[in-house]
């Protein structure tokens, strides 16, 4: 049997469309807490999982069909994910959407704009390239920690 | 998308029948809130107790429902689960909406509409 801190690694390939995206996201839920992740680490992986794959259907295919690439290893402290698609370049290639403020002070509250602020907040070492004509996006997320 | 309400005069109950409300259901939960609310007036509470997941979309068509209600009808929320908590505190949406710990008790004091 494997003991808890055993590295374990989960790899799929989707459709890119949102209702793949849904299962997809419930699949890893059900196997991080298989995993024991504590409770606040599987739902912010469940936030940037469906964030950064919602963005790719959205933005990187514009609602084409495709497939996104998804693999979550697990070590010691951390979930490592890397996501891969073949879908249009972010843009500006190789920088990240800017960390904005979600809501502005005093401002119209705004209907769209939060999912790479949510993905900003709950990860670590977050990265994006282009290489062989596909997006790479990877991030860490802290398996044990705490409320936020 | 399963939604129910119950309503006074003042006050209509929303309840989200589903555990998700995300990029999937997000377009089909503010067609139904619109449905639901047309015609109504008084504040609007949502009753997000069965809802365990709420994403970016989800969160923005929840944002949509506020706009379009305009601001003589408020919409509130009640019954967070802890994953649609931490979106609302992350985007700061908690300072935006007026959220309730509980969920709505109708102690009979509203008459069902649907």
């Amino acid at each position: 049997m494997l003991s808890d801190a055993a590295a374990r690694r989960t790899c799929f390939v989707i459709a890119s469309d949102p209702m793949s995206v849904r299962h997809a996201v419930q699949v890893v839920f059900a196997r991080l807490k298989r995993w024991r992740i504590n409770p606040d680490a599987c739902d912010s992986t469940q936030i940037v999982l469906a964030e950064a794959l919602n963005n790719i259907v959205k933005h990187a295919y514009a609602q084409a069909p495709g497939e996104i690439e998804v693999m979550i290893d697990l070590s010691d402290s951390d979930l490592t994910c890397r996501i891969m698609d073949a879908g249009l370049p972010l843009p500006g290639c190789s920088v990240l959407p800017a960390w904005v403020a979600p809501v502005p002070d005093g401002g119209e509250v705004p209907e769209g704009g939060y999912g790479w602020h949510l993905i900003r907040t709950l990860t670590k070492d977050v990265s994006y390239r282009r290489a062989g004509g596909r997006n790479i996006l990877t991030f860490r997320i802290a398996s044990q920690q705490g409320p936020q | 998308m399963k939604l129910d309400s119950e309503m006074t005069p003042e006050l209509m109950i929303v309840r989200v029948h589903e555990k998700r409300i995300d990029a999937a259901g997000a377009i089909d939960f503010k067609d139904r809130m619109r449905d639901l609310t047309a015609g109504a007036r008084g504040r609007v509470v949502l009753d997000l107790s069965c809802v365990t997941f709420i994403d970016s979309s989800g969160l923005g068509a929840v944002v949509a429902v506020r706009k379009a209600l305009g601001p003589d009808r408020p919409l509130e929320l009640a019954g967070l689960t802890p994953s649609v908590d931490k979106v609302f505190r992350l985007t700061r949406m908690d300072s935006v909406f007026t959220i309730h710990p509980d969920v709505p008790d109708l102690a009979g004091n509203f008459r069902d509409v649907v």
